[in-house]
């Protein structure tokens, strides 16, 4: 796009004007939120005082502890499944271009979430006779980050001279060889991006592990979801501005290692 | 025994033949050229070389030995791409390194074979240089390199000086016949430009829709085109349709639109046969009507446009019998554009062995 | 590439090995599930939930086992299923729209400027992104609630011109304000990527042919960012239809949507049939506007190149 001409025009000025409420929009409600972690009430009301109470309070509580290991172990166990089997994927639909596994892997991602949650908790008790715990999660989670992975490392291969793999081959090298010296080294970025995103997504997540969880387990979501609906204690607060801390970390990593990949493209 | 020997070769892409009857022997040494228009198949033919792609008919040999089912890894053939194809992740040194790697070498001669070929091609400074660090021209012969460091029986090269501009492109066309004899190494290249071909090649063979035209030395494909698509497609020409009249003993008189000529012709050729007149432009020579050589042929018409180049200058002749013409003359008198200006009346001379008659 | 139907037996074990697990794993834990709900929503429910047998038991009453279209019956028998789904379809397209006219100026904004500052742009918008949804979704509890500066300031300037108090929180107003913040980002980014590869030639050129500013804006830039406009909204309003998280959290009881019918169906009556039926009236409502959004893409490109 051409710079802008020096003549301010009454136009361009209105579209700042619009795009800085938008971003105020964006930002003012997280702000409230991490400003209320450090607030010295009850109430989510007003500003009394500065305090580092409730963040105290959160490292107490065994129940958000336990929650917290869990999130982590699930996030950490399924973004490596996911990775691994997205990658595959994700060259896979590079390569051979088959029909129906871009069905697969894709829908999962394109479709309302409360769908995905409900037909895997038919499943799962239904035909697998499997209690709902950690397992299920993790089976949960592994099916809806596979897509993520798939896409990143699909755009990453699309975007690359395809020549270079065949000149790995006539040089001499096995296929094998060829995905261990050339294919893998040129992907791995789109690879971790997709690691990180498929991280993210879980410690996220909520809607899916709200219907997968059963009784037994609680992720850091869950918990927040009935402390949200049960009891508001500002310790909410405090545990959405460490998750925010964790993910935004996360997501600039992310960003750092395929910034293509969250364009969302057409 | 010819080092590779294609025969018969047949290769369809659903209802579409990119190759049909393919025969070829290609000899060890040689710098052999795969010439002709896009979509001929000379591409198809190349890759059916190297391994990524099978026959449907017919069948690949080299030293001998039938290629089929042998993967393209396991073949002692390497191509370069005309994209050059250079692992952007490896230095100029680990890329031309990298055949010798799959071959298991060890690591010492690794590195003297590398740095004997980084020299040939002179490019020994970018060793530790980035594939995204260098020119285009640098890439290819980086590309050229790893061809070659592990002395392969064949290599391919596919179009590799497409994408150079033209005086680089002359250059590495010199660099490209000293860097193969120096070698040895037989050479099969691709093109579609036919002045490279001729250029290049030791020998070339002209590929239509799918099939050879005509195998041959560049001199004799340029001076004795079999057939009518060969004479066009090779450097420039003027066709005229004729008939045989006479099919005398060296020579043969025609009867075109423009009048008689005579011209040579193959042997078995009886009269009423049809076929095409054919006479490169730098075969003719112009001179003012009061004028003559004295040449067997002689047309009379005028000068209708030119096309100036610096070396030579392209006459664009009206006949008097209606035909238009195309003579070339070299602008031997320095200073000096043309020689004839448009609307001058000329006449058009050729000694008889100067043209040819094509088959239908 | 190669020709898959003409490889060698490597060529096909390398190329089995690759596609094999995901699609192994997806078949298992995406497929087949989905199949198992369309079955579901042809079967009784259990006597304790969950679903009955499907076969009965010998000598068992009708309802205890066996395929019935009783599920879809009871869904279209009473309107009220309906009415949510109706209502479901409103605040999906009204959140689109609104997240539409919202992004639209940024997206602009974002493609249009250097491009450094640009990807800096960009990232400002997907940080949000980064905290739970959940959190995003509390903070407007905060921020509507009835003790927030908010609800105070309002209240009192209605109190000026003597309408009663309102409620923002625990509304529709609630719900759709969370649904938009939620997807924002959503529409945001499809348009700019779009957005950015508009060449700036065109615009050059109906400027020299006469073309002012919003005549340029709609007539050049508008038709092709459709592409994008279609992208973002497929990543607005198919999520939004199926959320039960907002409304639950947000909205009043008068609020719930379809997917708090199916989490109700679900985890609440244990009425796994209905549930599964439910859900896949839903999966062909969505299917259903997919195929139209792709119908309208399609004729418009048609259009273009007549």
């Amino acid at each position: 796009m051409p710079r802008r001409s020096r003549r301010r025009r009454p136009a361009a000025l209105v579209q700042w004007a619009a795009a800085a409420a938008v971003y105020a929009f964006l930002y003012l409600p997280l702000t409230i939120v991490v400003a209320y972690s450090f607030n010295d009430s009850r109430l989510n009301a007003e500003w009394v005082g500065f305090t580092l109470d409730w963040y105290r309070v959160l490292l107490a509580d065994s129940d958000m502890r336990r929650a917290a290991a869990n999130s982590l172990f699930i996030a950490s166990a399924a973004s490596l499944v996911a990775t691994v089997l997205g990658t595959m994927a994700g060259i896979a639909m590079h390569r051979y271009r088959p029909r129906l596994l871009p069905l697969l892997v894709i829908t999962p991602v394109a479709m309302p979430e409360v769908l995905l949650g409900v037909s895997l908790l038919l499943f799962f008790v239904q035909v697998l006779n499997l209690t709902l715990g950690l397992v299920s999660v993790l089976l949960a989670h592994v099916t809806f980050s596979i897509g993520f992975v798939a896409i990143v490392v699909r755009a990453r291969l699309a975007g690359m001279d395809e020549s270079i793999f065949e000149a790995a081959r006539d040089l001499g090298a096995t296929p094998w060889q060829g995905f261990r010296l050339v294919t893998f080294p040129l992907i791995l970025p789109a690879v971790l991006a997709g690691a990180l995103m498929a991280f993210t997504l879980s410690i996220d997540d909520f809607v899916i592990t709200f219907f997968t969880a059963g009784v037994g387990v609680a992720t850091l979501p869950l918990q927040i979801y009935s402390m949200i609906k049960i009891a508001v204690t500002p310790e909410v607060n405090a545990v959405s501005t460490l998750l925010m801390l964790l993910t935004l970390t996360l997501i600039l990593l992310a960003s750092r290692l395929a910034p293509d990949a969250l364009k969302l493209d057409a | 025994m010819p080092l590779l020997e294609i025969r018969n070769v047949t290769r369809r892409f659903g209802d579409f033949a990119a190759l049909e009857g393919v025969s070829l022997d290609i000899e060890a040494g040689e710098f052999f050229t795969l010439l002709g228009p896009s979509g001929c198949g000379k591409t198809t033919l190349l890759r059916l070389i190297a391994g990524f792609d099978e026959p449907d008919e017919g069948e690949l040999l080299l030293d001998g030995k039938p290629l089929a089912g042998i993967a393209p890894e396991r073949r002692p053939v390497h191509t370069v791409f005309q994209s050059y194809a250079l692992f952007p992740h490896m230095t100029v040194a680990r890329n031309v390194a990298f055949p010798l790697l799959m071959a298991g070498k060890p690591k010492h001669e690794t590195s003297a074979r590398v740095h004997a070929v980084l020299d040939a091609v002179r490019l020994t400074d970018k060793a530790h240089a980035y594939p995204h660090e260098l020119s285009g021209g640098q890439k290819q012969r980086v590309a050229l390199a790893r061809g070659l460091v592990n002395r392969p029986r064949v290599l391919l090269l596919d179009e590799p000086l497409g994408a150079l501009d033209a005086k680089l492109r002359i250059e590495m066309q010199i660099d490209l016949i000293k860097l193969q004899k120096e070698v040895g190494i037989t050479f099969v290249f691709v093109t579609h430009a036919q002045h490279e071909a001729l250029a290049l090649s030791h020998r070339i063979a002209v590929m239509n829709a799918g099939r050879i035209e005509q195998v041959d030395e560049p001199d004799h494909l340029y001076g004795a085109p079999k057939n009518r698509f060969v004479a066009d497609f090779i450097g420039s020409i003027n066709l005229f349709a004729c008939e045989v009249l006479e099919a005398g003993a060296a020579r043969l008189r025609l009867r075109t639109e423009l009048g008689e000529i005579v011209a040579p012709g193959p042997d078995h050729v009886a009269a009423g046969a049809k076929g095409a007149f054919a006479l490169r432009p730098e075969q003719a020579r112009i001179v003012a009507p009061h004028e003559s050589l004295g040449l067997d042929n002689r047309l009379g018409g005028r000068v209708y446009d030119f096309l100036y180049t610096g070396d030579v200058t392209t006459y664009l002749i009206d006949l008097d019998g209606g035909a238009r013409f195309k003579a070339l003359l070299a602008n031997s008198a320095p200073g000096r554009a043309k020689f004839f200006d448009v609307g001058d009346a000329v006449a058009v001379e050729w000694s008889a062995a100067a043209g040819l008659f094509l088959a239908e | 590439m190669m020709d898959a139907a003409r490889g060698t037996a490597q060529q096909r074990l390398t190329r089995w090995t690759v596609t094999g697990p995901p699609f192994a794993f997806l078949l298992a834990f995406f497929a087949a599930p989905s199949l198992i709900m369309v079955l579901a929503s042809f079967r009784y429910p259990g006597e304790y939930g969950g679903l009955a047998p499907l076969v009965a038991a010998p000598g068992a009453a009708v309802q205890d086992g066996g395929l019935t279209l009783e599920n879809y019956r009871f869904f279209f028998s009473d309107l009220i299923y309906c009415e949510i789904f109706v209502r479901s379809l409103a605040i999906a397209f009204a959140s689109t729209l609104i997240c539409l006219a919202l992004a639209y100026p940024l997206a602009l904004l974002i493609a249009r400027s250097p491009k450094k500052r640009r990807d800096f742009m960009v990232l400002m918008v997907i940080l949000p992104f980064a905290s739970n949804f959940l959190i995003r979704v509390y903070a407007w509890m905060i921020i509507l609630g009835p003790e927030s500066g908010l609800s105070a300031v309002l209240n009192q300037a209605l109190a000026l011109i003597g309408v009663a108090p309102v409620r923002l929180l625990f509304s529709s107003f609630a719900v759709l304000v969370g649904m938009v913040y939620v997807h924002l980002p959503f529409m945001v980014l499809p348009l700019y990527t779009n957005l950015e590869k508009h060449d700036p030639a065109l615009l050059e050129a109906a400027q020299d042919l006469g073309a002012g500013a919003w005549t340029r804006f709609w007539r050049i830039t508008f038709p092709l960012s459709l592409p994008g406009i279609f992208s973002g909204a497929a990543l607005v309003f198919i999520p939004v239809l199926g959320m039960f998280a907002i409304p639950d959290i947000l909205g009043g009881t008068g609020d719930i949507l379809v997917g708090n019918l199916i989490k109700e169906q679900f985890l609440g009556t244990r009425d796994w049939p209905f549930g599964s039926t439910l859900s896949i009236m839903l999966t062909l409502v969505v299917l259903a506007c997919a195929a139209g959004a792709a119908a309208v893409a399609r004729r418009g490109a048609h259009s273009d190149y007549a």
